[in-house]
């Protein structure tokens, strides 16, 4: 997740991380990672990413950090729920994955290089 | 190829989503998209979520994902469907082609794929579904999916920086979090693609696929490895995973 300033409202920091912040913690799918406390609105980044093991990696002279993914369970998924992944058409029209239940999927990454 | 797959399979309610991995987004993509026309969701990502997100490694490959949202089978090669009269023939590159060019082509050559096994299994699944021994349990699709630890993560935040980076026209600085990425996540080959793509070596329509120092400057070339040194010291015959029923 790319973010231009180290706070970031809650909304924004579920939908770039995937992870919802309830109650019980931090949770994605049926895996939660309990909080110390409730991290609020907007969120402190630094702080709830050392919470949850979350790499944040800083370019300091353009101001511009990236929140990496988690790896608490040693592997890239964290659970076999699908995330609900945005991503843009050729046109720049958002089309949300999630869109898609009813049918079977597949995925297919390609890149022109 | 896949979408001749996708119009006979989705009246049995199956859906293909493509999505092209380039930090130039729509640009670099687009050429490809529109002589392709798809009928289907055509999706860009301009800072590899499908790695940080599915554990994608490499290209082209597929995530199988149910109809309730769940996926059944992780990020995995996918080869183009089988052709009737099996590989198209080698086709004679003309005399100036470069020697680079024709080296990677020789290398290209020799990757392995199983393309009748996973297309039947993915035929099977979409007749299937739940039933199909090909859709992989939640601890399965969980347990299969890419060894992630804390270096691992930390690579991914390297690459969606230097993206992003690259997209703001901050090359220099992009190619430091580059490198980063592929020290801390040495087995990605879109994270190495990638930013080698984006080194401009030489011109014209092949430019992105040079991917490798120059003849004349080796010494500018700003990362480790290079498409044709890495290839060659990993062998062409391991650049996908074998496919696993």
């Amino acid at each position: 997740m790319l973010l231009n300033d180290l706070t970031v409202d809650r909304a924004s920091f579920e939908a770039g991380t995937g992870w919802q912040l309830k109650p019980e913690g931090a949770c994605k799918g049926e895996v939660c990672v309990p909080l110390k406390a409730d991290p609020g609105d907007p969120i402190d980044v630094p702080a709830l990413a050392a919470q949850m093991g979350l790499p944040l990696v800083a370019e300091a002279a353009h101001s511009l950090w990236a929140l990496g993914p988690e790896s608490i369970g040693g592997r890239a998924l964290t659970t076999a729920e699908a995330p609900d992944l945005v991503l843009p058409d050729l046109n720049g029209q958002a089309f949300r994955l999630s869109s898609l239940k009813g049918q079977k999927v597949l995925v297919y990454a390609w890149a022109p290089y | 190829m896949w979408q001749a797959l996708r119009q006979e399979l989705h009246p049995k309610g199956f859906e293909l989503v493509t999505v092209g991995l380039d930090a130039l987004g729509a640009d670099g993509c687009r050429p490809f998209i529109e002589a392709a026309q798809p009928q289907h969701p055509s999706l860009i990502d301009a800072h590899h979520v499908l790695a940080e997100a599915f554990g994608v490694t490499n290209i082209p490959q597929s995530i199988w994902i149910d109809e309730q949202g769940m996926i059944v089978r992780p990020a995995e090669t996918a080869p183009a469907p089988p052709q009737p009269g099996g590989r198209p023939p080698r086709v004679d590159m003309p005399s100036e082609t470069p020697q680079r060019f024709k080296d990677i082509m020789t290398e290209a050559a020799k990757i392995t794929q199983n393309a009748e096994a996973y297309h039947a299994a993915l035929r099977d699944w979409v007749e299937k579904g739940a039933a199909s021994r090909f859709a992989l349990s939640p601890e399965q699709v969980i347990a299969r999916s890419r060894p992630r630890n804390a270096d691992v993560a930390l690579g991914h935040a390297h690459f969606e920086l230097a993206c992003e980076l690259e997209r703001r026209g901050h090359h220099e600085a992009a190619v430091q979090h580059f490198r980063e990425a592929h020290r801390l996540v040495p087995d990605s080959w879109t994270f190495r693609r990638q930013a080698w793509s984006l080194e401009q070596v030489v011109d014209g329509p092949l430019a992105r696929f040079w991917q490798g120092p120059s003849p004349d400057h080796p010494e500018d070339w700003p990362y480790e490895g290079d498409w044709l040194k890495d290839i060659r010291r990993e062998g062409a015959e391991n650049y996908n995973d074998p496919w696993q029923p």
